[in-house]
């Protein structure tokens, strides 16, 4: 199977001040095409840090990481942008939501940038909210909705642009047991049946189990791997 | 196009900020318009007006009259057409409206004043009527007065010999504008001199002004120079300068009408600057997250950026055209009702085409600088709230 991330020898060290901070210190990984990989570890341990890098939000301060077949850490700031919104996905612990758009038009987002027509991107989203299973809160806006509804659309935004990848970060964070076995659920299921390659940041084994493997990273360095 | 339903649901965000900000755009933009109308009205005079005619006035004061007896020796200075002579009459009608009302020499003022248009005959009942006056049409429509009518005015100058302060005229004719722009001011009247100079109890012979009709206009300033040289070191000094200035000098006794509009206009703006800016850098503030999100999805920097500028442009053309609606509306209305003084003010195209060259200035000034911040946010600090 190919790879669809790898990184190799990325060092990030962020400046704070006068301060250099260093975050993670030559890591290298690889993570397969419909792969679902869980990244887990301790608080400061780097794991957002390279969920950026790998999402393309964020620039390595040396190494090299390709996604998808590309070399992002050579893209200029313009190009990542169109990269992100032609491959990845993103999920976050806290949805963000537009709250003064309807589900709808949140799912429609990432459209905009594309040439699809004003019918083609509405027709887009009432799939890809159908998919996460919230076809009937199409109208709502997010203040409606509970927060696992709000982390279906957030999905459905994620995926209305058929990207490869899935970038999240901690997306069960802010949910109950039970909602949470229902969003890491779909997640298996788009890993499953649609073969989009996740990478999922969370601190929950539970959460982690759902994944095909699990890297564990600690102090910035890859610690171990575990498959499922 | 695309983005324009998404910037317009973040415009109102804040129903009652957006609402208030647009409430306070209205409200400038009336101002703008309503004060830059009166305010062109009154330092541009009446551009229409050519330079065909000087007006001679008193050197000290045009409320300081002149005799008529100069007349013959300002008709003989070179250049010279014609010349009529008017005094100002201050003629109140019914209760206390005041009427723009002037006793002039008939045939006079027929020669100089060719934009006036009447029937021959009127003209002539106006010259053989010793209680004859002509009315302009707007006047006469707004009072219904017709030929015939017998008109009663009261001097608050003038009193008749026997001490009265009313006079009655008789309706001989109704005068048109040649054109457009003349046809906006028939909001005055002129009463025969003759009967006013025979019945007045004081100042007989006399004049406020004398307008000339130049035989070649490039000779103005020779022939408003020889005029006031005549009358040089003499009782009777004189002050001789183009119907234009004349009228914008009349207008600037009041004050410097430009400069206060200016200067009231510069505090409004400012004010407005303050508080739009203020509106608009809050509401990006509070989006910073947002607007992460919206990168994190791919949008670059510079969509970004346009989408604040957009917001902002939105935001003044709302307040702004409907402020100027508004002013648009005022000014007709103020021309209804006293159409002597403010039919000829109008909110015209330039007006219109200045007020939303100054909404487009106004957007990119509030707009710029939260949209340039917008544009140059890092994901991952604005994600982290950092």
């Amino acid at each position: 199977m190919s790879a669809m991330v790898e990184v190799r020898n990325v060092v990030k060290t962020y400046e704070r001040g006068k301060q250099k901070v260093p975050v993670l210190n030559g890591l290298s990984l690889s993570i397969d095409k419909g792969d679902f990989v869980a990244l887990m570890g301790p608080s400061g341990s780097g794991k957002t840090t390279l969920l950026n890098l790998i999402g393309g939000l964020d620039q390595p301060t040396s190494g090299e990481i390709s996604v998808a077949d590309t070399r992002i850490d050579q893209l200029s700031s313009g190009a990542l942008a169109n990269w992100r919104a032609a491959n990845v996905g993103f999920v976050f612990q806290f949805y963000n939501l537009m709250p003064v758009l309807t589900a709808q038009k949140n799912v429609e987002l990432p459209l905009l940038l594309t040439n699809l027509s004003a019918a083609q991107r509405r027709q887009n989203a009432e799939v890809a909210l159908k998919l996460v299973g919230l076809a009937d809160r199409a109208g709502h806006k997010p203040k409606e909705l509970s927060g696992g509804q709000e982390q279906r659309v957030a999905i459905a935004r994620a995926i209305v642009s058929d990207p490869q990848i899935l970038v999240c970060d901690e997306p069960t964070g802010d949910l109950d047991r039970k909602t949470a076995d229902e969003i890491l659920t779909l997640l298996q299921q788009l890993n499953k049946d649609f073969g989009k390659t996740i990478v999922m940041v969370t601190h929950d084994p539970k959460a982690a189990e759902y994944a095909t493997h699990t890297l564990h990273l600690d102090k910035g360095s890859l610690a171990e791997q575990a498959a499922a | 196009m695309k983005y324009l339903s998404f910037i317009w649901a973040t415009l109102w965000r804040k129903k009652t900020r957006a609402a208030f900000t647009i409430l306070s755009l209205i409200c400038a933009f009336m101002l703008f318009g309503l004060l830059q109308a009166i305010g062109t009205f009154f330092t541009a005079g009446a551009d229409f007006v050519g330079a065909s005619r000087l007006i001679v006035q008193s050197r000290v004061s045009f409320t300081d009259s002149l005799p008529v007896r100069l007349m013959p020796q300002i008709e003989r200075v070179p250049g010279v057409k014609a010349v009529s002579h008017d005094q100002w009459f201050g003629g109140i009608y019914g209760e206390n409206t005041q009427a723009i009302a002037f006793a002039s020499d008939p045939v006079r003022l027929r020669k100089v004043y060719p934009e006036w248009v009447m029937t021959d005959a009127e003209w002539e009942a106006f010259a053989n009527t010793r209680t004859g006056a002509i009315v302009g049409r707007k006047l006469a429509d707004q009072y219904g007065w017709k030929l015939g009518d017998k008109l009663p005015l009261k001097s608050n100058i003038f009193p008749q010999k026997d001490g009265s302060m009313a006079w009655t005229f008789d309706i001989v004719g109704i005068f048109d504008g040649k054109d457009e722009n003349w046809q906006n001011q028939t909001t005055s009247l002129y009463i025969n001199w003759n009967y006013f100079d025979e019945a007045n109890q004081f100042g007989p012979g006399t004049a406020g002004v004398f307008a000339v009709e130049l035989e070649d206009v490039n000779q103005a300033d020779e022939v408003a120079a020889a005029i006031d040289q005549l009358f040089l070191n003499s009782p009777d000094e004189t002050k001789t300068q183009s119907e234009k200035d004349f009228n914008k000098g009349f207008f600037a006794q009041i004050g410097d009408i430009g400069l206060i509009v200016r200067l009231i206009l510069i505090a409004v703006f400012f004010t407005i600057i303050i508080l739009t800016g203020n509106t608009m850098a809050q509401a990006v503030r509070e989006r910073i997250p947002e607007m992460a999100v919206l990168k994190t999805l791919g949008f670059s920097n510079g969509t970004v950026t346009m989408m604040v500028v957009v917001e902002a442009v939105l935001l003044c053309l709302i307040g702004g055209l409907l402020g100027m609606l508004f002013a648009t509306l005022a000014i007709k209305g103020l021309g209804q009702a006293a159409p002597g003084f403010f039919s000829a003010v109008r909110a015209d195209g330039m007006l219109w085409v200045q007020a939303i060259g100054l909404m487009l200035a106004l957007a990119l000034a509030v707009g710029l600088p939260p949209a340039l911040r917008a544009g140059r946010l890092k994901i991952v600090d604005a994600l982290a709230a950092r």
